[in-house]
């Protein structure tokens, strides 16, 4: 019974993290078929959020704030990783739909720049352009229609960026004058520690869990809720699902096709920064720390069959319970007597990284008699 | 008009031939060694980006896995070389065995010790798995970027794969080749780098016939069809899974003599050759040489990995971002790649943002124009 609660709460720690990095990324790829393998890189811009958050908070003007930092960063790596994910959509991506794999190759080369961005640039200047960024984006939507429509608006967009922009160059200074370990490049990875009440461990049924695995499932739990809600039952939930289904239909119907795709890809990019906070909180946190989920998140969302949250969910949870059993040797555990050869083979897998090789293959098994997933989108064209 | 264009397309690819050619034939007197072997390295990984071409180009299949061909090709060669020259270790095995207290050379290592296998082996094994693995996803008509999500996957399984087996290839160390001895020399000396150079440069224009002949004739059109409407392939009575094996396998094949060929000039293989970036970065080498052109393949391999290796000298840190910047700017601006972008209206395009108007061609001579591009 232990060892039952055992394995289903390390597969359920091991697959919300999955589920929570795939989340995103079934949004983007499942609805607008998208490929983005900058995916993982916007995760680590969400954990690097984190990091500079913590770092802010623990100077002495907001110390005695500094417990509900994560909650905090985690709005803010959000806002963070949506406004770089729009960014890229209105350069980049919209250029690209309808053809998957240019967007791939394009994506890869945004990862590739992100990931020296981090190394080359101090964060304190990153910073400082994310937030001249989300001001220049947010500020002409502020405008009332009378400015909008008037013919001087450039003059206007204009000051709003000279505004955003003075304010991100004093915001750079400031964090780099203030905190000194943000004010050269650093291609360390760094580490992000948990306040005091996340650490330690949790008493449940007689098994001791820790802390900050639950408070990665309780976040992917929430954005979970919040991303099928907003989905399911707000205005704009319902157009991208409009969208999704038809997209020229919806069009005709006067949904604004432009501002739903930019909407999407906020969200799913700003769900990967969510992942951020959540992966940043497991490990140090460096340039690679994307890499090393995006090839999870893809076969967790071709498993569970593009464009179905549920699928998503299942598969999942699925492979971080698999994950847990055979990367640990658990079969072993449960079943101490079975014949030798068995026992060496489990014994073969029982590390992660063979773990990753047996889960990889059995997805290619599995796919060999459901190619489109647990969940496929019916239909009866011949192309989907 | 269209037979000025004919020429001037001929011109420009017999042109680069010559320019090609000349600079393999100069090279070996010009280049000090360490450039010499530099070259000889970018030109063995041509032959990875022909392949890459023929699936890419041609059939319109991305495949994010060529590295585990390419590695399976280095390690075929690496092990002949270990064996053969292990005469002087314990158990006449290679040295690394020693370490991981392995007394025997494992079964399948047996065959390479005899020279014609390997040299069979580094394409013929390659060639046998992507065979494999690619019968299995294109049986279920698996395709599109389902296809390259899953050839990435194959490669990180490869990768750990291999990454953990110091028993069996050493693991993460890798083998290397350049302390191995060849003819009674080592690998590592000037004159069998030379030699490799020669044989490598031979080998690329090989390749280039063998994929020029391959995608000739109706099977490369049934290629050319199943990238540009592969149901309307299937319904007209053809069956693309047999095509799409056969092209991968022979990219993989191709991959795998690439890979025998870096890895004795570069002096080791190790999984570092399964990595991620290392696989996406062959489709780029095609993507800027221009894909659907071969001898666009041959040039962006080798210009662009010429261009790493003198921009990663001056700034170790920049390479980064213009490669990144590579990798958006040939998609969104220059899909045809550079070779392609030439051959198209690239040129005149250009001439005419600087002002100089070409004649507006007339009805019948657009007619005409047509015809004979059918």
């Amino acid at each position: 019974m232990e060892l039952l609660l055992d394995i289903l709460f390390n597969g359920v720690a091991i697959g919300s993290v999955l589920l929570v990095a795939a989340l995103g990324l079934a949004i983007v790829f499942g609805l607008m078929g998208v490929i983005n393998l900058a995916h993982g890189e916007l995760m680590m811009v969400g954990a690097y959020t984190t990091y500079v958050t913590q770092l802010v908070f623990k100077l002495p003007l907001l110390k005695p704030y500094y417990n509900s930092y994560l909650i905090i960063s985690i709005f803010l790596a959000f806002i963070v990783s949506g406004v770089v994910g729009i960014i890229l959509e209105k350069t980049i991506i919209r250029k690209l739909y309808g053809s998957p794999l240019e967007t791939l190759l394009a994506t890869w080369g945004v990862s590739l720049i992100l990931q020296q961005f981090v190394r080359s640039v101090p964060l304190a200047y990153g910073a400082g352009l994310i937030i001249s960024l989300v001001l220049a984006l947010f500020i002409p939507t502020l405008f009332p229609l009378k400015i909008k429509d008037s013919i001087n608006v450039k003059y206007y967009n204009l000051s709003a960026w000279i505004i955003s922009a003075f304010s991100g160059v004093l915001t750079a200074s400031w964090i780099s004058s203030s905190i000194s370990r943000l004010s050269r490049p650093d291609s360390r990875n760094v580490d992000v520690t948990a306040p005091a009440w996340m650490r330690g461990q949790i008493e449940i049924l007689g098994t001791n869990f820790p802390k900050t695995r639950l408070i990665i499932i309780l976040i992917t739990l929430i954005s979970v809720i919040a991303i099928t809600l907003f989905l399911n039952q707000s205005a704009w939930g319902l157009r991208i699902r409009a969208v999704t289904q038809n997209r020229q239909m919806s069009d005709c119907l006067g949904i604004s096709t432009e501002k739903v795709d930019i909407l999407t890809f906020g969200i799913g990019s700003g769900l990967a920064g969510v992942a951020g906070v959540a992966v940043s909180l497991l490990g140090s946190v460096g340039p690679n720390v994307g890499g090393n989920y995006i090839v999870g998140c893809f076969m967790v969302v071709v498993l569970g069959g593009v464009g179905n949250l549920l699928g998503t969910i299942i598969a999942s949870f699925g492979i971080g319970i698999m994950t847990d059993l055979i990367g640990a040797g658990r079969l072993l555990t449960i079943w101490p007597q079975m014949p030798l050869p068995l026992a060496t083979t489990i014994d073969f897998f029982a590390t992660t990284s063979m773990a990753r090789v047996m889960i990889f293959t059995l997805i290619v098994i599995f796919l060999q008699f459901k190619p489109t997933g647990l969940f496929p989108q019916k239909g009866r064209m011949v192309e989907n | 008009m269209s037979l000025n264009r004919l020429n001037l397309n001929k011109i420009t690819t017999l042109s680069i031939w010559i320019i090609l050619i000349a600079v393999i034939i100069a090279a070996p007197t010009i280049l000090p060694v360490f450039r010499l072997n530099l070259l000889g390295r970018y030109l063995s990984l041509a032959i990875v980006a022909l392949g890459v071409d023929l699936i890419w180009g041609f059939t319109g299949l991305l495949s994010l896995g060529q590295g585990i061909f390419f590695a399976l090709g280095g390690y075929c060669a690496a092990m002949y070389l270990q064996i053969t020259s292990s005469s002087e270790f314990p158990n006449n095995i290679p040295e690394f065995f020693a370490l991981y207290g392995v007394n025997n050379l494992p079964f399948f290592w047996e065959p390479f010790k005899s020279p014609l296998f390997t040299l069979i082996a580094i394409w013929l094994v390659p060639a046998l798995i992507a065979g494999m693995l690619g019968f299995l996803v294109f049986r279920n008509r698996i395709k599109g970027v389902y296809f390259s999500i899953l050839t990435q996957a194959a490669l990180l399984v490869f990768f750990n794969l291999f990454n953990g087996q110091q028993k069996l290839i050493n693991g993460t160390n890798g083998l290397k080749t350049d302390v191995t001895q060849l003819f009674g020399q080592m690998v590592g000396s000037e004159s069998i780098q030379r030699l490799f150079f020669w044989i490598t440069a031979i080998l690329v224009i090989a390749a280039w016939f063998f994929s020029k002949w391959v995608v000739k004739g109706r099977f490369g059109n049934i290629l050319i069809g199943i990238r540009d409407d592969e149901p309307r392939v299937r319904f007209t009575g053809y069956n693309p899974v047999i095509f799409k094996t056969i092209i991968f396998s022979i990219a993989g094949g191709l991959a795998g003599i690439s890979g025998a060929l870096y890895t004795v000039q570069s002096g080791i293989v190790s999984p570092q050759f399964m990595t991620v970036p290392f696989s996406i970065e062959m489709v780029i080498w095609v993507a800027v040489g221009g894909r659907g052109t071969l001898l666009g393949a041959i040039l962006g391999a080798v210009f662009i990995n010429y261009a790493k290796s003198l921009v990663s000298e001056a700034l170790p840190a920049s390479w980064m971002f213009i490669q990144g910047g590579l990798f958006i700017l040939v998609v969104t601006a220059l899909p045809e790649g550079v070779l392609g972008w030439m051959k198209g209206d690239g040129p005149r395009n250009l001439l005419q943002r600087f002002g100089f108007k070409r004649k507006i061609e007339t009805y019948p001579s657009l007619e005409v124009n047509n015809k004979e591009e059918n």
